[in-house]
């Protein structure tokens, strides 16, 4: 089997993977991109929650190769290193939505797909129900739906400004 | 996982001609139960065969007294759709309350219903609807698809294409979930078609999905959740696990139905 290519941040990457290679070992072992987490491996947990052509899917239950191709977004494509903080990622700090922080990238990429989805302005349950898939043992939620609905907010507001 | 050789078809053709050619060939759709059962290793194909680049299996139209929908659209497709959520409102809800987003953004129709689980939800609303499965070879009604636990009619080199749902007057879905898993501990799928009623019940049977037909002739009478109130399922043959006694799945079963039927008619 020859390489297998895609985006991922915006850059081309190919590696010549074995077909069992999953996305998220594609991602972390391969690209050394170990933003993206392996919590659960059972696709229940979230932390490897990544965007492929802009939506969220588990990349511990997919194939690298199942998503030639594609356009891939990570955590560390959400801002570059000498750029601002992501709207989301500004709100998880200032709102203090993490304790151990092994869930945030998952969190992070989650609540970005529910605001493509379910727009700007995002009430608690909306939330609360979305983050079905994402599982954090740290804090009991509270300060992730805070994060979330300020973030999405700070979306919509930053793209009303641009 | 073992390792395995991966094709990518581009027809359904070639797809049946690989599972035809490998006994233990297996085809990805979604990959949302496969891939956990080969990390496993409960299952071991030598070859996988990803479904995803072959054209035919996409799309969601309105084809006379029915909606058609290809067997490779993911759960998140069919509950957004504008024509499943305007002609066949039941089905956009039960797409919808599979798995989590993610999940609803990978997990296929297709997939779901040739994997038969015996706790998963589409399998109810082909059941609880009538539908008609079409694969590469013939049309199956769902009455003679699913024919056990994981097991239904399909042959080993027959690939699901497309799943006809004829539209029906009133139907609802109301699944009561496993807590730590979501899946179905039980979900009851109603629906009304002129005369023919049907209840579909999956999560609780030992053998999969299946129809209770003495709340279907009930519902004949009258569609109407009083029409069901004194009904019971016996145990026998219900799944009992740590989530919950045969006991407490037949006792909600009842109470799904009657929450289905007064859903479907309100």
């Amino acid at each position: 089997m020859s390489a297998v290519a895609m985006t991922v941040n915006g850059k081309a990457v190919t590696a010549d993977v074995d077909p069992r290679t999953l996305l998220v070992e594609f991602l972390r072992e391969h690209l050394r991109l170990t933003g993206t987490h392996v919590g659960c491996d059972t696709s229940q947990c979230g932390a490897c929650v990544v965007h492929v052509n802009g939506k969220a899917l588990k990349s511990c239950t997919t194939f690298a190769w199942q998503v030639e191709g594609a356009n891939v977004t990570t955590i560390e494509g959400l801002a570059a290193p000498d750029e601002p903080l992501h709207p989301m990622q500004e709100a998880f700090r200032e709102h203090h939505g993490l304790q151990c922080g092994y869930c945030t990238p998952g969190m992070i990429m989650s609540a970005i797909d529910i605001v493509n989805r379910k727009g700007f302005a995002l009430e608690d349950h909306v939330i609360r129900e979305e983050l079905e898939g994402n599982i954090c043992r740290c804090t009991g939620y509270h300060n992730i739906v805070k994060a979330i609905a300020s973030g999405a907010a700070a979306m919509g507001g930053k793209k009303a400004a641009a | 996982m073992y390792a395995f050789t991966y094709h990518r078809p581009t027809t359904v053709r070639q797809a049946a001609n690989l599972l035809a050619k490998n006994e233990d060939a297996k085809l990805l759709a979604g990959g949302h139960t496969l891939i956990p059962t080969m990390k496993l290793r409960l299952a071991s194909p030598s070859q996988l065969v990803d479904l995803s680049q072959i054209e035919g299996l996409s799309g969601i139209e309105l084809k006379g007294r029915s909606i058609v929908i290809g067997a490779m659209m993911r759960h998140a497709e069919v509950t957004n759709s504008p024509v499943v959520k305007e002609k066949l409102p039941a089905l956009a809800y039960l797409a919808g309350v599979i798995g989590d987003p993610a999940v609803r953004h990978r997990g296929t129709i297709g997939g779901s219903v040739a994997n038969n689980d015996p706790t998963a939800d589409y399998p109810a609303g082909c059941l609880g609807l009538g539908a008609t499965i079409i694969t590469s070879k013939r049309r199956i009604h769902a009455d003679e698809f699913f024919k056990g636990m994981f097991e239904t009619a399909l042959e080993p080199d027959e690939i699901i294409v497309r799943i006809s749902f004829p539209l029906v007057q009133k139907a609802a879905y109301e699944k009561f979930r496993n807590q730590a898993s979501r899946y179905a501990l039980v979900g009851v799928f109603v629906s009304k078609r002129s005369s023919e009623i049907r209840v579909a019940v999956t999560g609780a049977g030992g053998n999969g999905v299946f129809r209770v037909t003495h709340f279907e002739e009930a519902l004949k009478k009258r569609f109407s959740p009083k029409s069901l109130e004194g009904l019971t399922v016996s145990p026998d043959g219900l799944n009992g696990d740590i989530h919950g006694s045969a006991e407490y799945r037949a006792h909600l079963i009842g109470v799904m139905a009657r929450r289905a039927v007064a859903k479907a008619t309100a």
